[in-house]
């Protein structure tokens, strides 16, 4: 059995060199979008945020959970937006 | 039901690299950032699935207040002022991963878990307080420019010690709080104390760069509480932030470690000497000159922003368009606060995307361009980068506007820009200065159009 720790290290390796070839030929005008997508994307802490937040108890760990998990929603919920809202802006010349 | 959570986070990871190749070309980026949202809408239904939850209350608490405030900042925020929103949501994501590590902490006994929890708060509090003095220089709130003092340097290796040595003994002794608290103090210190050295023109690197950390911050959180979608979605992000930082840089003819370390142009002494003298124009002469004008090139930089001139440049752009021009529009890559920050400005005043080129298609150009019009640009069109060893941004790719037949530099007045470095440009022989706000200078010309 193959300890979780090296496991989630692949995982991060394989994750960082797919993230390298995905982005490395975004084109200079959609780098303000591709910017605040990902940091809608980087809001994903909220996942880890959810179940430290409803533990039930009343405890500091449920506080900050609850805490992250409002800050990560900024995060997700402006993000998206304001990507899309950019986006929708961008055209191509008619004709 | 866990294996099938682990699943739904496969999936979302699938629907996140997916998203992300969209957001990569123009025509599918909007499909792709809608793919992400949905990728990010399986994961936390997944998390909430999760059956050690057994209280809601405070999730959706959160929920609601952070979306709301998400929502109206999204709504509300003006296309000049991206960067400092960006710089602001990065400083979010990273204070939300300082809280996971954090909160994880209970129960946590394992030397690799605490590692990760103190990078997770590490790097989370750096972004979050660098990210809170990015804002405040972005918008100009607190000086934008860099802020130096003596011994500076030793004052940030000690807080490197201090973080290093605090974060040892708290993985040797993590039931003691102390150290606990002393990494995040340290660590908010050090955020602020990474920033303030760096200048207005810098901004985009240290966006850029934190926008990388908000991502690795949610990996490590993602280590402390073993979930592999944080890890794989962060990473994504810290890659692609490392990427824009790179472009940046090379943009700027800079190493990464001379941008954070050193406040720009210190050292080196500008030798730049300018010849010639400064002729000025007005605007209906400009006008004569444009309206003969069959190829125009429009350079903008960041006080197009500044004096929201984004849309009158569209207006004269059609005018000129309607008279006979070719018009495109040539965008460095470090114009303005952040990477793209002139593009967004000009798609929102509907210039369509193919008309805007990249440095290294317009350059060629430029010798058959009859006029070249610079519009708050200042560095990324100096001359000097290319002819003059002395400068101190020598070695710079520029946009070569001085070899247009006749460039018009749109300016407020003779101040010089960022760091005070000479534009040999201003006064070459085909440069003509016109002088004043760069929104009402082009309202004149847009009147004599008309």
């Amino acid at each position: 059995m193959i300890p979780a720790e090296v496991f989630l290290t692949f995982i991060l390796m394989l994750s960082i060199f797919l993230g390298f070839e995905l982005i490395h030929k975004v084109p200079a005008t959609l780098h303000t979008p591709l910017m605040s997508g990902a940091n809608a994307i980087s809001g994903i802490t909220v996942v880890g945020a959810i179940s430290l937040a409803g533990t039930g108890q009343q405890d500091l760990a449920n506080w900050l959970g609850a805490g992250a998990v409002a800050l990560a929603s900024i995060n997700v919920v402006g993000g998206y937006m304001v990507t899309d809202r950019m986006l929708s802006m961008f055209k191509k010349k008619e004709g | 039901m866990d294996i099938l959570i682990q699943f739904a986070y496969v999936v979302s990871g699938g629907l996140f690299i997916f998203g992300l190749k969209q957001l990569g070309s123009p025509a599918t980026a909007r499909r792709g950032n809608m793919v992400s949202a949905i990728a990010m809408l399986v994961a936390i239904v997944a998390a909430l699935l999760d059956q050690g939850i057994v209280d809601f209350q405070w999730i959706v608490i959160g929920f609601v207040v952070g979306g709301a405030i998400g929502a109206g900042a999204a709504r509300m925020v003006q296309m000049t002022s991206m960067p400092e929103m960006v710089a602001l949501f990065n400083g979010f994501g990273g204070m939300a991963s300082l809280l996971v590590g954090w909160a994880s902490l209970a129960g946590a006994t394992e030397t690799f878990t605490l590692i990760t929890i103190v990078l997770a708060i590490l790097i989370g509090g750096l972004t979050f307080t660098g990210s809170l003095i990015a804002y405040g220089k972005l918008s100009e709130t607190i000086g934008s420019g860099a802020v130096m003092f003596r011994g500076q340097q030793v004052v940030n290796s000690l807080i490197v010690l201090g973080i290093l040595g605090s974060a040892v003994m708290f993985c040797i002794q993590p039931e003691n709080p102390q150290w606990l608290y002393m990494v995040v103090g340290l660590s908010l210190v050090f955020g602020v104390m990474a920033v303030i050295p760096i200048g207005g023109a810098d901004m985009p690197v240290v966006i850029s760069l934190l926008n990388s950390y908000s991502g690795l911050a949610a990996c490590a959180a993602g280590f402390a509480v073993n979930n592999n979608i944080l890890i794989v979605a962060g990473s994504l992000v810290g890659a692609s932030g490392i990427i824009l930082t790179q472009i940046m840089c090379k943009a700027m003819n800079r190493s990464l470690s001379n941008v954070l370390f050193s406040g720009f142009g210190s050292g080196v002494q500008d030798t730049t000497e300018v010849e010639g003298e400064i002729k000025p124009i007005v605007v209906e002469d400009a006008f004569y000159i444009l309206e003969a004008a069959s190829s125009v090139a429009i350079i903008p930089g960041y006080g197009m922003a500044v004096a929201q001139a984004q849309h009158v440049v569209k207006e004269l752009c059609e005018l000129m368009e309607e008279n006979g021009a070719e018009v495109n529009f040539g965008i460095h890559p470090v114009a303005g606060r952040m990477p793209g920050h002139m593009n967004v400005l000009l798609a929102e005043a509907d210039v369509p995307y193919d008309q805007l080129l990249e440095m290294d298609d317009i350059n060629p150009r430029m010798e058959n361009v009859d006029v070249c019009i610079v519009i708050g640009a200042n560095d990324v069109v100096n001359p000097a980068a290319r002819e003059n060893e002395g400068s101190p941004i020598y070695g710079m790719p520029v946009i070569n506007v001085d070899q247009a037949r006749t460039v018009f530099v749109l300016k407020r007045s003779m101040a010089s820009g960022f760091a005070g470095i000479e534009n040999p440009l201003f006064y070459k022989d085909n440069t003509r200065m016109l002088f004043g706000d760069a929104k009402e200078s082009i309202g004149g010309l847009i009147r004599e159009f008309s």
